[in-house]
């Protein structure tokens, strides 16, 4: 069991290629938020400790906030965002997932994690949080979310995968590599989520949210055991799709949200695909590794069958060569995975969400159809009960006009507010996404350099090896 | 019109660089070649270098190369290009178009030759094998349809570079075994190979009748036989002792590397063509984006483009200098293993001549043939053991400076390899995280790099 978590020690620590970094960082991935706003009340006075299962009253801005966010990796520059004024207005939030124990035996174990938050916003009680989460409170944190974001146009970014046969081997007190890996990519799937989830401006400031982040004890999330959030997604969905068959097409007044809706299903294609050929990559390395360490035994031992002394000690030292470089390429699987795949699947997922958010628009445009058909007929009945004598009707008639009235003002503004939500998102995530990807690539690369350049090093140790066969 | 994929076939060999040229360097300078050529540089790698074998055409009295080779549907047609000072030829130079199995014939009557059973036989080149390249055509012409257009030329292009690979590597084998035979001085004397060489018409090289392949399968049975035999002869010779334990242990060994090292070379080519798929894929992602997006997956499938090229390079420059090395080996220790069993057969053959000469004395009859047969017997195993002790020795030798030449020359290109990655990704690198600094760009990042 150590050498399985040597291994996944070894893992989380090739991912810290900031060898130009002089913090000390907790595992992977920090990202640094710097925001700027141009106003935004974190005066709100709903902002009650709630301690029951339900979700707690939304905060809305009290104005639409153009938000622009600008991540900042390894502590390096800040990105300049084209859009974004000279006032940097900063405030930054750090949070990392770690230190995954196992709690409990057998089948009711579980694993808990340490949810570490660094930052000087005001929001916030201390500068310093640290509490305990097992997955189940992360599930139940995205569907508080869901459940109070995602009809007003928000997207809001999905839990990670629950999965059974990962845990199931956990529980069962596997400590293979395998289970290792798991817990690592759970660990490293809930931290990124942690860290989109507070990058949205409007969940930043949640109460349900700072609860997950801050309380030391949080309410056991029961109505999540059945559900994950792509459960949610998918329950959102079907009744979107329901919705759909049931309506007519909806008159698309808008050719942006036509254009986009189609640009989205694109892009949910194209990156399946795109993920389809990472995995690829992701498998093929794992595979070449291994047929590396495979030959290099095999060069060991035509080593030591060699007569010739020279070449005999050059074939074992090539046989260290390639042991050290089989090393290598497990170390850019590792990169190949954690860094594009992940953020694939992450980006695939998320897509989901996106497109979820504009079924929900849909369902508000057809509530308001409803509301207005609705609004006719009462008109209609109206119209015949003034030639009945009948005035007590005739004025609950004129009520529920009136009261349909307000429905149908109501669903416009409701309409009309998740459109202007959701080209706002849409604005957002795309940002998001460049610069999502861009420091990924970058870390890419960097792991790339960095693999190159101990293979430069294994190598010109070897060449006088191979040179002094004579 | 739905395209038959064989008539495509046919149409894409011959769109290929058939003819793949070799710079003449070897006609300017023949006695500084030792056995080196480079492609000329059509774009087809001029770093590539004959280098299985080493200093084979040192000797300017008969140096042969293979110039250039047509492939037609499935045959190869070798250009034996011959540059002579012997007067046991009619011209001092010229050529002759070969196919594989005529080069088989030549192997098959060297080894049958009696007199060379002292002698290691260079081994027979392997048959040209396109089946890779050949699948991927079928892809190619099946999938034809659900592909764009640059996808396809794309494909096509790889395809070409795949048979120029395999073409490279069975000329290269076939080049080998002649310039072998050339610089050795018994099998260049050899009338069949001057025959091969010279004889302008079709060697019509019949194949193998059955009685013939039967024959062959029962000298395979003989062989294992053989195997047993000469690990229970009761060897004097310390040399030859020594000889056999280390040729038996080491060509286990040296099969199971060959094996290993061509897994390791299967799994860089597919690193490559997922590098090629990712590329792809995100060019087509950016082909249905109209945001800032669109600009930046571009960059990044150019990056991955690269990367595959890279990576394809040193899974090519991996296996014709330590996969292919291996390869050679592999069969010539073979043939090594070969002379030993021919001359443990030798020993056998002598020691029941003694028999048959002491059965003969006691018995006093036919005592005269059998002192004949004996005393044949003795000198054929003499002279088994006399040049195959040469012939051991050199093999060693020439062992050893071919893995010396060419672990050099893979370690070169490794690290070259190492270089040329790690300098484009600094450079893309730096590109990117330009693009998101603005005065508050850290320069110091770059210093590690």
């Amino acid at each position: 069991s150590n050498d399985a978590e040597n291994t996944a020690a070894h893992h989380r620590n090739t991912l810290q290629f900031n060898t130009y970094s002089h913090r000390k960082q907790l595992f992977s991935v920090c990202v640094t938020l710097s925001e700027a706003t141009e106003e935004v009340s974190l005066d709100s006075p709903e902002r009650q400790p709630i301690l029951s299962d339900g979700p707690s009253p939304v905060i809305t801005p009290v104005t639409p906030v153009m938000i622009s966010s600008r991540a900042d990796v390894f502590d390096r520059s800040p990105d300049q965002d084209e859009d974004e004024e000279e006032n940097r207005d900063t405030f930054d939030i750090q949070i990392s997932v770690s230190d995954p124990e196992k709690v409990g035996d057998g089948m009711n174990a579980y694993m808990v994690y340490k949810v570490l938050t660094k930052t000087s916003l005001s929001i916030f009680s201390r500068d310093e949080v640290c509490v305990k989460r097992r997955f189940s409170d992360f599930l139940g944190l995205h569907s508080k979310l869901a459940s109070k974001y995602m009809h007003m146009g928000y997207i809001v970014p999905p839990a990670p995968e629950k999965s059974i046969v990962g845990m199931t081997k956990v529980k069962v007190g596997k400590e293979d590599l395998s289970s290792v890996e798991f817990v690592e990519k759970r660990r490293s799937a809930l931290e990124r989520y942690l860290l989109r989830t507070v990058k949205h401006p409007a969940l930043l400031k949640d109460p349900d949210v700072l609860q997950f982040l801050e309380s030391s004890e949080l309410p056991r999330a029961v109505s999540t055991q059945a559900l994950s959030g792509a459960g949610i997604l998918r329950m959102v969905n079907k009744a979107a799709d329901a919705v759909n068959k049931m309506t007519i097409k909806m008159n698309e007044s808008d050719a942006w949200f036509e254009e986009k809706q189609q640009q989205f299903e694109n892009l949910d294609v194209q990156l399946r695909k795109l993920h389809a050929s990472v995995e690829s990559l992701v498998c093929h390395r794992k595979e070449l590794s291994v047929n590396t360490a495979s030959f290099a035994k095999s060069a060991a031992m035509l080593g030591n069958s060699e007569d010739h002394t020279a070449l005999s000690r050059a074939l074992s030292q090539l046989a260290e060569v390639e042991e050290k470089i089989d090393q290598l390429h497990q170390d850019q699987a590792c990169a190949d995975f954690y860094l594009i795949s992940e953020l694939l699947g992450d980006y695939v997922r998320l897509i989901t969400a996106v497109k979820g958010v504009f079924d929900q628009r849909m369902k508000t445009w057809a509530k308001c159809q409803d509301a207005q058909v609705m609004l006719q007929r009462k008109r209609e009945a109206e119209a015949k009960l003034q030639h009945a004598n009948k005035p007590d009707k005739l004025q609950q008639a004129k009520d529920e006009i009136r009261e349909w009235e307000g429905k149908v003002q109501q669903g416009e503004r409701d309409f009309e507010q998740i459109s202007k939500n959701i080209r706002r998102e849409v604005g957002r995530f795309e940002k998001d996404r460049v610069k999502d990807f861009r420091v990924v690539i970058i870390k890419y690369l960097e792991s790339l350099v960095h693999t190159q350049q101990q293979m430069i090093k294994y190598w010109e140790a070897f060449l006088p090896e191979a040179k002094a066969i004579a | 019109m739905k395209k038959n994929v064989y008539s495509y076939s046919s149409c894409i060999l011959e769109t290929l660089p058939l003819r793949v040229q070799q710079s003449s360097f070897s006609s300017t300078f023949p006695g500084k070649r030792l056995g080196q050529a480079a492609w000329s540089s059509e774009g087809f790698g001029s770093h590539w270098v004959r280098s299985v074998s080493v200093d084979l055409n040192n000797d300017a009295s008969l140096v042969i190369d293979i110039p250039d080779a047509l492939c037609e549907r499935d045959k190869v047609k070798f250009t034996v290009h011959t540059k002579t000072t012997l007067s046991s030829f009619q011209k001092p130079e010229f050529s002759v178009p070969r196919q594989h199995e005529e080069f088989i014939w030549l192997h098959d009557t060297i080894v049958e030759t009696e007199e060379y059973a002292g002698l290691i036989i260079p081994p027979a080149p392997p048959k040209p094998d396109f089946e890779g390249p050949r699948e991927k055509m079928h892809k190619l012409g099946e999938g034809e349809s659900s592909m764009t257009k640059e996808e396809y030329a794309k494909m096509k292009q790889e395809l070409e570079a795949e048979y120029l690979a395999v073409f490279k590597k069975t000329v290269q084998v076939h080049e080998v075994f002649l310039q072998r035979l050339s610089s050795h001085p018994i099998f260049r004397k050899d009338r069949n190979f001057q025959i091969f060489l010279e004889y302008d018409q079709d060697l019509s090289v019949r194949r193998k009748n059955a009685k013939e392949m039967f024959g062959g399968f029962f000298k395979n049975m003989v062989k294992s036989a053989d195997e047993v035999l000469i690990s229970g002869v009761k060897e004097v010779d310390e040399f030859f002792e020594q000889e056999k334990t280390f040729l038996l242990d080491y060509s286990s060994k040296i099969k199971d590397a060959s094996a290993k090292a061509e897994k390791m070379t299967r799994s860089h080519k597919n690193v490559a063509d997922d590098y090629n798929h990712i590329s792809g894929a995100l060019n087509s992602t950016a082909a249905d984006n109209n945001t800032a997006f669109k600009k930046h997956l571009e960059k990044y499938a150019e990056v991955f483009e690269k990367l595959r090229k890279l990576e394809d390079r040193v899974a090519s420059d991996q296996e014709l200098k330590l996969t292919e090395l291996l390869r050679y080996y592999t069969r010539d220790i073979q043939a090594a293993k070969d002379l030993l069993y021919r001359r443990a057969r030798a020993l056998a053959d002598n020691e029941n001549s003694n028999k048959a000469l002491d059965k003969a004395r006691l018995k006093g009859k036919d005592i005269a043939q059998a002192e004949e047969n004996q005393k044949q017997c003795l000198q054929k195993f003499d002279k088994l053991s006399e040049s195959g002790k040469k012939e051991l020795t050199s093999f060693k030798a020439r062992r050893v400076v071919a893995f010396r030449k060419n672990l050099i020359e893979m370690t070169e290109l490794e690290i070259k390899h190492a270089k040329v990655r790690r300098l484009k990704c600094c450079v893309y690198h730096y590109m990117f995280t330009r693009q998101c600094s603005g005065s508050h760009g850290k320069p110091g990042n770059m210093r590690e790099f």
